[in-house]
């Protein structure tokens, strides 16, 4: 598959979507450090890519996105920003509604498939 | 020119801001010494009034896409109109932003 379209489906099939340096538990960047510890404390299953073991998403991602860094966070198929956005909506208040909403929607949808 | 400096005059050209802090962060990075590759922009504007966190972010990075696509490795950025600003920092001094404490940075 073209990376394009790896990168839309995962966009798609994924909810809640970090595009990372490393994992969550292993991050490889600060940044990327910031912003997984914020959405771990959100309380919700997350997904996420490590763009250093993907090197064409890493290479594709930002001009797709219209956003040139990473780490990138995804809601329902929208860009929601990066690590000091990321911060700045959980220092708010702001993002754990979000992915709330998010995830709960989303388990509502795999109730009604099943 | 310094990029330091290109980033600092290419900001002010654009948003004619109210306060604009560029701080050169690489010497908390795994880089060679002297080096340009990380920054952090504080940037009060009103331009910023009614957009969201990801239009501002979006804008700022347009003006300083030459450098973020040739020279810069990472840039911090912490937008606000002046409202927010006053709302967020008039009690706390503008030198301490949110996200400076990232567990991988080095005390200085």
């Amino acid at each position: 598959m073209e990376t394009l379209d790896r990168i839309k489906q995962q966009i798609t099939e994924n909810p809640i979507l970090l595009y990372m340096k490393g994992s969550p538990k292993l991050p490889s960047c600060g940044f990327s450090a910031q912003a997984a510890q914020a959405l771990i404390s959100c309380g919700e299953q997350f997904a996420f890519v490590d763009i250093l073991q993907n090197p064409d998403i890493r290479a594709e991602l930002p001009a797709y996105a219209n956003w040139p860094t990473f780490p990138q966070l995804w809601v329902e198929g929208e860009l929601i920003g990066g690590c000091d956005i990321i911060l700045e909506m959980f220092q708010r208040g702001e993002l754990q509604p979000l992915i709330k909403e998010a995830a709960a929607k989303h388990s509502q949808d795999e109730a009604a498939g099943e | 020119m310094l990029i330091h400096t290109r980033i600092e005059q290419k900001l002010l050209d654009a948003f004619d801001p109210v306060v604009l802090e560029v701080t050169n962060e690489s010497h908390m990075h795994n880089v060679p010494a002297g080096s340009e590759s990380h920054f952090k922009v504080v940037i009060v504007t009103p331009q910023f009034d009614g957009l969201r966190l990801l239009q501002r972010h979006r804008a700022v990075n347009a003006i300083v896409a030459e450098e973020l696509a040739q020279d810069i490795h990472a840039l911090a950025l912490h937008t606000y109109t002046p409202g927010e600003w006053y709302e967020y920092y008039a009690e706390k001094p503008p030198a301490s932003p949110k996200c400076l404490g990232g567990e991988k940075k080095v005390p200085v």
